[in-house]
């Protein structure tokens, strides 16, 4: 078992129970920071850039790290990957999974 | 510590006479459902900061928006320097209001002459007063004309900044285009911060391009008060070696004095130098109507903000963005950077409306494109993650630029174009 300093667990604590009032909107704004090139709501305009609306969440995730890991080259995603944690990847892709594309 | 913060504001319905002064709102058409507003909000400019918080006010909440812009169709800085170049028209890169309209945001094109915080209200010049909840000013920069002597409103006619993208983009063109093979056009920038961070090396080659092709004897003179560039500097300086070699000369630590219009000279601290085309962007600060509201308390030039809401810390219920604010630790002013700000405080303003916790973890991003040829371009970006140690956001791992310019970023700058204007106009 790891042994955290008691007010770490505390401030885990209160990050769990904000982060958890901010489950719904959570999505939504981090997915938000992607519209300037993939279009609002991942409705993406032109056929440069892929539309995000409706992509499977597993592989929205699994493009990202693949980015995030040099694996998949790019011009400047490898560069934007790394900004984001895991987490909030996983909760971008969950917001644009089930948008509609239209 | 839980983030909460309740808005105390009284939620006044919008006076009969006001309501029959503006637009009326397209109900049918807005996406937010019926019922009650949450409140009203009054956003203060039309750019990519106002623009994009009013569109993501009306998508994400029923909250009563009110835009006043004083121009009637957006003009969109980046890109612009491809104007001056010759590679794009005016028309390329001016972008209709309609969409908002659609979405039900009650535009107002007028000027806004004063905001009472006090009593909440915004002032238009035709003396209608505008009620709000929570206002938002994304007014821009204004320049410090008066830091460069000389530069009288008379000389302004001739000496042009062009850094606002409109009217002025288009005279410069045409100053570009009058001057003969074998002159000299002279860009001088400021000490940052200011707008745009690449772009006044961007404009240098747009100008260079033209040149090359058209006028191979001219010459483009960058005079830069700062100590180097500012934005991609190995990108630009390879740029300028192999593309324009022979036509763009950079001298770094070379800050504008003065001008003599009459003589279209720029008085450096050393040197003075005559052009054909003198182009001068003087130093910027927060626009008027941030300072008459006592917002500009950031050195007297910029707006300082509560990080998480973007709200002043001079004056509450006034939320800020975009470019008048003073900036985060890394964080460029630029119409990208503008337009995440927007979506953030739009977030932000909804749950103080509603009473509800704000988002103790927001994130913003940045990519600015910069063509260096008519078709090949490079690039900076950079994600911002807020720190809540040190109460603002910070550079998160990651970001960089381009290896080498190339045509597949050229064709997604121009892709990037589209997506963010839609993304803040709605179109």
């Amino acid at each position: 078992m790891i042994h955290l300093p008691r007010t770490a667990i505390a401030g885990l604590l209160v990050w769990a129970g904000v982060a958890h009032a901010q489950d719904a909107n959570l999505g939504r704004n981090l997915a938000a920071t992607c519209a300037n090139c993939h279009g609002t709501n991942g409705q993406a305009r032109g056929d440069t850039v892929p539309a995000l609306a409706g992509m499977p969440a597993e592989r929205l995730m699994s493009t990202f790290n693949a980015y995030k890991t040099g694996a998949l080259p790019a011009t400047i995603m490898h560069q934007i990957a790394k900004g984001y944690t895991d987490e909030q990847v996983k909760a971008i892709a969950a917001y644009f999974a089930v948008q509609v594309k239209k | 510590m839980q983030v909460i913060a309740i808005d105390r504001s009284r939620r006044r319905l919008l006076g009969a006479g006001l309501a029959a002064t503006v637009a009326a709102p397209l109900l049918g058409c807005t996406t937010t459902g019926g019922g009650p507003s949450i409140g009203r909000v009054v956003v203060v400019g039309g750019g990519f900061g106002g623009a994009t918080a009013a569109r993501y006010l009306r998508m994400w909440g029923n909250v009563d928006v009110t835009l006043v812009e004083r121009d009637a169709a957006f003009i969109s800085c980046p890109i612009s320097n491809m104007v001056l170049g010759g590679h794009k028209t005016m028309a390329d890169i001016t972008v209709p209001y309609s969409g908002l309209d659609a979405l039900g945001v009650k535009r107002i094109e007028a000027e806004v002459v004063a905001i009472d915080a006090q009593a909440k209200e915004v002032r238009l010049a035709d003396g209608r007063k505008l009620p709000y909840d929570r206002a938002i000013v994304s007014p821009g920069i204004d320049f410090m004309f008066d830091q460069v002597a000389g530069l009288t409103p008379a000389a302004q006619q001739r000496i042009l900044h062009a850094w606002k993208a409109g009217p002025q983009t288009l005279a410069l063109r045409r100053q570009l285009e009058a001057m003969p093979d074998g002159g000299v056009y002279a860009l001088t920038v400021p000490k940052a911060p200011y707008r745009c961070p690449p772009g006044p090396y961007e404009r240098a080659a747009m100008v260079a391009s033209y040149f090359k092709q058209h006028k191979p004897r001219s010459k483009v003179l960058l005079l830069d008060a700062n100590p180097e560039i500012q934005s991609k500097k190995a990108l630009f300086e390879k740029v300028y070696a192999e593309q324009y070699k022979g036509i763009i000369e950079y001298r770094p630590n070379n800050e504008l004095k003065a001008v003599d219009a009459a003589a279209n000279t720029a008085k450096l601290e050393f040197d003075d130098v005559k052009a054909d085309v003198l182009n001068v962007v003087p130093p910027h600060r927060g626009a008027e109507i941030a300072r008459s509201t006592g917002l500009l308390n950031m050195n007297a030039r910029w707006i300082g903000v509560n990080w998480l809401t973007m709200e002043s810390t001079a004056v509450p219920g006034i939320h800020a963005l975009g470019d008048a604010v003073l900036s985060a630790p890394a964080m460029p002013k630029s119409g990208h950077m503008a337009n995440q700000h927007g979506k953030h405080a739009a977030a932000a303003i909804i749950q103080l409306l509603k009473g509800e916790p704000i988002n103790p973890a927001p994130v913003v991003m940045n990519t600015c494109y910069s063509f260096v040829t008519a078709t090949d371009v490079i690039h900076v970006t950079s994600v911002h993650q807020y720190d809540n140690a040190d109460k603002t956001f910070k550079a998160a791992a990651g970001g960089g630029v381009s290896s080498a310019p190339s045509a597949m970023e050229g064709r997604y700058a121009l892709s990037w174009a589209q997506n963010i204007w839609s993304d803040m106009l709605a179109s």
